[in-house]
């Protein structure tokens, strides 16, 4: 029985670091994601209200869209030597406009022969606090 | 111990909502990619969807009288809850084939479970929504499971 490949020219070791990128969302970016989404909630363009009504201290930043950065988290580090198959996150704790967030993560296993990798995953904002925690399931492209 | 939850309540576990047919259009992709900050080209292109994509596309749309006074839509897959104050949830996304401008693909929600547990300050409800995305063959595309707490 011919026994599957996973791409050799990929080495991928436990406890390697992704690399961090960080994001400073401002009201224009922020606004585009909700356009692109059709999502009005005010929390997230109407200054006033989020912090009147809702007693929020500013503009809140999108939960799905930290999450969509844990996932560019994971494809800017496997570029085309494989490809994700799942992620879990949760969004913990609000950031707002005006804060840099920075993603990041590290390799927690690592099967050679099936070339499945499971990686640990963060959005971390200014004072330190991991405020989107998430893992993710990768594959490493079969050779051939 | 007292429970929060009802018989009645619970009877909407599987309650499903009418399925959603939408088209993935370049147009849409390069969008979402920008406002992501996305830096692959594939995806500002508009040549295949980035990864989440899928919450664009089925982000509820619905009329302007349906919409509460602070821009939220009402979920009308969910009862309503003896407890409104939501609290973090969290996701779950199994990505099964790329997707691409041309695609047309279906997405079925399910209310898949209701239960309770007691927290520091008093009970708290969780509920868990599935959605599966599947393409005009029935394949499954997408399929992700969002875990919500209320207390």
């Amino acid at each position: 029985m011919q026994q599957k490949q996973v791409n050799q020219q990929r080495s991928v070791s436990v406890g390697e670091a992704l690399p961090e990128r960080q994001f400073t969302p401002d009201n224009v970016q922020l606004f585009l994601y909700n356009a692109v989404l059709f999502n009005a909630h005010r929390i997230h363009f109407d200054a006033p209200y989020a912090k009147e009504v809702e007693g929020y201290p500013g503009l809140v930043i999108a939960g799905p869209m930290l999450g969509d950065w844990l996932n560019q988290c994971v494809e800017e580090w496997l570029g085309d030597d494989g490809r994700l198959v799942s992620i879990d996150y949760s969004n913990r704790q609000a950031s707002y406009i005006g804060e840099t967030l920075t993603t990041g993560g590290k390799v927690l296993a690592f099967d050679p022969t099936s070339g499945e990798i499971e990686l640990e995953l963060f959005v971390r904002n200014e004072a330190g606090d991991v405020i989107t925690p998430g893992t993710a399931v990768a594959v490493l492209n079969t050779a051939g | 111990m007292t429970s929060v939850l009802n018989d009645a309540l619970l009877a909407n576990i599987g309650r499903q909502s009418e399925p959603v047919r939408e088209l993935v259009t370049r147009r849409e992709i390069r969008k979402y990619a920008i406002a992501t900050g996305n830096r692959q080209r594939k995806y500002l292109d508009g040549d295949q969807a980035p990864p989440m994509f899928h919450v664009a596309l089925f982000w509820d749309v619905v009329e302007l009288d349906e919409l509460s006074p602070d821009g939220v839509s009402i979920d009308r897959l969910l009862p309503k809850f003896p407890l409104e104050k939501a609290m973090a949830g969290g996701l779950h996304i199994e990505y099964h084939r790329p997707v691409r401008p041309g695609d047309w693909l279906t997405a079925t929600r399910t209310l898949s479970n209701i239960y309770e547990k007691i927290g520091r300050s008093g009970p708290l409800i969780f509920y868990e929504v599935d959605m599966d995305i599947v393409d005009d063959d029935g394949n499954l595309v997408i399929r992700e499971k969002t875990t919500r707490i209320l207390r």
